[in-house]
């Protein structure tokens, strides 16, 4: 039986289509996997689905009745179910309280029955397996255990099709291990889920089906066992995917980047690094992996200077950079791309030429005196739109309105001409797509080519091992283990991500700190 | 002098009657800021509230109708705020500036023009210190406590009030789980206008029998500061509220009785407030998605 049927789902934003004539369907009790890259449709598509979005034309069917989904409480009657991205779930408020949120039992009209409540919560959640404190705070909770009240969110409103957007982007290796594990058991217990994802590997391994878009319409659908990887990237990119990135042999040179035994604090005063000790020699990429909010943040800030750092050195060719203002480190020779490029990265209400100066516009030739030279600016612009293929409808254009492939472009290219010693790129390809990945992937073994040295943090353990000559594991603001590019598995890092030593595996020194302070949780959700 | 003399009764009831305006505001702006909105306009729609009470006492006769004029002018200047905050999101401080720079321009205009001269109006012939109990001023400050007690059953008890905790931390979850959060925004700051239009009414008709021009005295400012000390709980906000009404109280008990200029003593509440926001509170975290108008297509 079809369970959920879209026909004809045509869906426009201001300038963009982001669903043109989609048509699919899921069956009950499979698993659909609903691929694709980033802007290619596919949350649109699933928040239509949810009554988030109205689409300008098309039919939708649950359980093969024609119906109109004008908000999430007609969603929510019709059975269907959304686990989002960012978990919508309110830190202050504990478990119960925000899985009741909307469909709170009552007595007398308006007083909560938190006794009835939590009782019904504890029942669903045994039922399927989730183990949950209900009267623990979210903010209190690991990410993993989040996501399980999202699903029980979803349950305690009797749902019977999930919608899963990007469930393990923001899970450990084991905690995806667990996810699949639950998915399985809604499915035992008849319920129907779909799964918005761009990895690969998972959609062979979870599901039933897929169906694959790009630029807002359907590019195929098959049956997941049919089909190869390979084949799906190339449905969903459109051309052939090299995914075995070349990487040839580089003898590391002199080391570069010397952070010795440093700590930091993070936004509350609480320790983030807790004596972190490592090394980036010239023509290699360190690789940090991690669970996000273990301190890669703080890390890179600490580094590039934007965090002061309370013990330790850094020291950049030699020459010690430790809490030295952020121009006089660039100076130095450091190129970074950092985490957030909205925030950090670029200024999204000036023009690309402008963008492309930010780091140097007080130099020569781009400023005399007082004055800015918007001559030299702008074909200092036109050269770098050239060189790297940004695609922007002018220099003058307000980088605000490209797309983030081509923001990240700009950034890339405006740290990379300044020719640094070092480049610290904190997760360089965080929402791109896959040509925009490979666009970044490349440059940064353009910079190892040319005897670089290179530090990547990123939340993306793929990325991490296809990079890198060597990765460093950080937990909990210590590096709690190092492995070699070639002998990195996921298994293996993906253990020592949760906090477990490396050394007893590999026998290798492990330079975390020896006190082991309270686990600092992240609370950004 | 002994300084237990200023421990009196009469410091505890004046404290109190100090406090009630402030209770009422600060109640008042709790809703508003519970549900995502900040409410820097708690002086502006106090003032509104103390002149419409008089007018409407004035010419009906009638204490309940002035109260009713109050509740009123409450509802406009809240739904005002709502427009400008949640519908046009507007920056809310600036907002509220405005309407608290309105208020105060509109009454002061708005004097003569009724009443035939500027600067206050003519003492009412009834206040609410004249008539039997229901109709006395301690009705008002009764129903200030009680009104505390009752937001926080409907805080933290109901299924309302969760949801209102819901909209102010994460509009848009509630927004998936079906919450209108427009709409609990703006019930929240209506209630909000409407409680503090009752403070600025238990100033004039309740106390003074009078309107005059600015005679809030910043109290919307006070309460706004007793909210942010009481954390954003009801018996919080209630505690901090006693707490600057002894403070007020304290100031004029110990005026001419300690040879300190009164300059300095008229500052004392505002020095205690300053020292009681900027340090006994600690790390208090108002509700995060406070001044931030909710806009459901960002992402």
């Amino acid at each position: 039986m079809k369970v959920v049927e879209m026909m004809g789902i045509t869906k426009e934003f201001p300038g963009i289509k982001a669903n043109e004539n989609v048509s699919f369907h899921l069956n009950k009790g499979e698993i659909l996997a609903l691929v694709g890259e980033n802007g290619a449709g596919k949350s649109t598509l699933m928040n239509i689905l949810y009554g988030l979005y109205q689409p300008e034309s098309g039919e939708i069917y649950i359980q093969e009745k024609p119906v109109v989904i004008k908000d999430p409480n007609t969603a929510i009657s019709l059975g269907i179910g959304m686990v989002h991205q960012h978990f919508m779930l309110i830190p202050p408020l504990t478990v119960t309280e925000n899985i009741i949120l909307g469909s709170e039992p009552v007595d007398g009209g308006i007083f909560i029955n938190i006794d009835k409540a939590s009782r019904k919560v504890k029942d669903i959640s045994e039922q399927y397996g989730l183990k949950i404190d209900p009267f623990a705070r979210i903010e209190s909770i690991s990410v993993g255990m989040q996501q399980r009240v999202e699903i029980l969110k979803t349950l305690y409103r009797g749902a019977e099709i999930l919608i899963l957007d990007e469930p393990t982007a923001v899970l450990t290796p084991q905690e995806i291990k667990e996810l699949f594990t639950i998915m399985r058991v809604l499915i035992e217990k008849g319920k129907s889920i779909i799964i918005i994802t761009h990895k690969l590997d998972e959609v062979k391994e979870i599901s039933d089906r897929i169906v694959v878009l790009r630029h807002g319409k359907i590019m195929g659908e098959a049956l997941t066992s049919e089909v190869s990887t390979s084949q799906i990237a190339s449905m969903m990119v459109g051309r052939d995917v090299v995914f075995r990135i070349k990487k040839e042999t580089i003898e590391p040179g002199e080391v570069v980047l010397d952070v010795h035994n440093v700590t930091a604090c993070d936004d509350r005063g609480l320790p983030a690094l807790q004596g972190i000790t490592f090394n980036v020699r010239a023509g290699e990429i360190v690789g940090i992996a991690g669970v996000d909010g273990n301190g890669q943040t703080e890390l890179v800030e600490a580094i590039t200077g934007l965090r002061s750092v309370k013990s330790g050195k850094i020291s950049l060719k030699g020459k010690e950079i430790t809490n030295l203002p952020p121009r006089k480190i660039i100076e130095t020779g450091l190129g970074h791309i950092p985490e957030d490029r909205h925030k950090r990265g670029l200024v999204l209400n000036f023009s690309v030429a402008e963008n492309f100066v930010l780091m140097e516009y007080y130099k020569s030739p781009f400023a005399k005196w007082i004055n800015l030279s918007y001559r030299a600016i702008n074909d200092f612009a036109q050269k770098l739109i050239g060189r790297f293929d940004v695609r922007t409808p002018g220099k003058e254009t307000l980088v605000r309105s490209l797309s983030g492939g081509n923001q990240q472009k700009i950034i890339i290219a405006r740290e990379i001409v300044r020719n640094p010693n070092i480049l610290i790129a904190s997760q360089p390809t965080r929402g791109l797509d896959v040509g925009a990945i490979e666009f970044v992937q490349e440059n940064l073994l353009e910079q190892r080519r040319n005897g670089k040295a290179i530090l990547l943090v990123s939340l993306e353990l793929e990325e991490i091992m296809n990079l890198s000559d060597r990765i460093l594991v950080i937990y909990e603001g210590s590096i709690v283990g190092e492995v070699s590019g070639e002998e990195a598995t996921r298994d293996k890092i993906g253990i020592m991500m949760t906090g477990v030593k490396g050394e007893e595996e590999k026998g290798e020194k492990c330079v975390g700190a020896e006190t082991v302070l309270p686990f600092v949780q992240n609370d950004e959700l | 002098m002994n300084i237990l003399d200023i421990f009196t009764w009469s410091l505890l009831t004046v404290t109190i009657t100090k406090a009630i305006p402030l209770i009422y505001a600060g109640i008042g702006g709790l809703y508003s800021e519970r549900s995502g909105v900040v409410n820097i306009c708690l002086e502006g729609i106090m003032l509104a509230g103390a002149f419409s009470a008089v007018v409407c006492t004035h010419f009906t006769g009638n204490l309940w109708f002035g109260l009713a004029g109050a509740i009123i002018a409450g509802t406009f200047m809240g739904l005002l705020h709502g427009v400008l905050s949640i519908t046009f999101k507007v920056n809310q401080i600036v907002g509220g500036t405005a309407i608290n720079i309105f208020a105060a321009g509109a009454t002061e205009y708005l004097i003569p023009i009724v009443f035939g001269k500027p600067g206050a109006t003519p003492p009412l012939a009834f206040t609410f210190e004249r008539q039997d109990f229901f109709l006395s001023k301690y009705f008002l400050i009764y129903m200030a406590f009680l009104l505390v007690g009752l937001t926080h059953i409907f805080l933290y008890k109901t299924s309302y009030g969760l949801r209102v905790r819901a909209v102010g931390e994460h509009p848009k979850a509630a927004d998936t789980v079906g919450i209108n959060v427009y709409l609990t925004r703006y019930l929240c700051v209506i209630m909000s206008g409407i409680f503090a239009a009752i403070g600025g009414a238990y100033l004039s008709i309740g106390e003074s029998g009078l309107f005059s021009k600015g005679m809030t005295a910043n109290r919307g400012f006070i309460a706004l500061a007793a909210l942010i000390f009481g954390k954003w709980t009801p018996l919080g906000t209630l505690g901090a509220c006693l707490f600057f009404g002894f403070c007020d109280n304290l100031q004029s008990t110990l005026q001419g009785r300690v040879p300190i200029p009164s300059e300095f003593m008229l500052m004392i509440p505002y020095v205690l407030t300053i020292v009681a926001i900027a340090g006994v509170v600690g790390r208090s975290r108002p509700p995060a998605s406070s001044g931030v108008p909710y806009d459901p297509s960002e992402r």
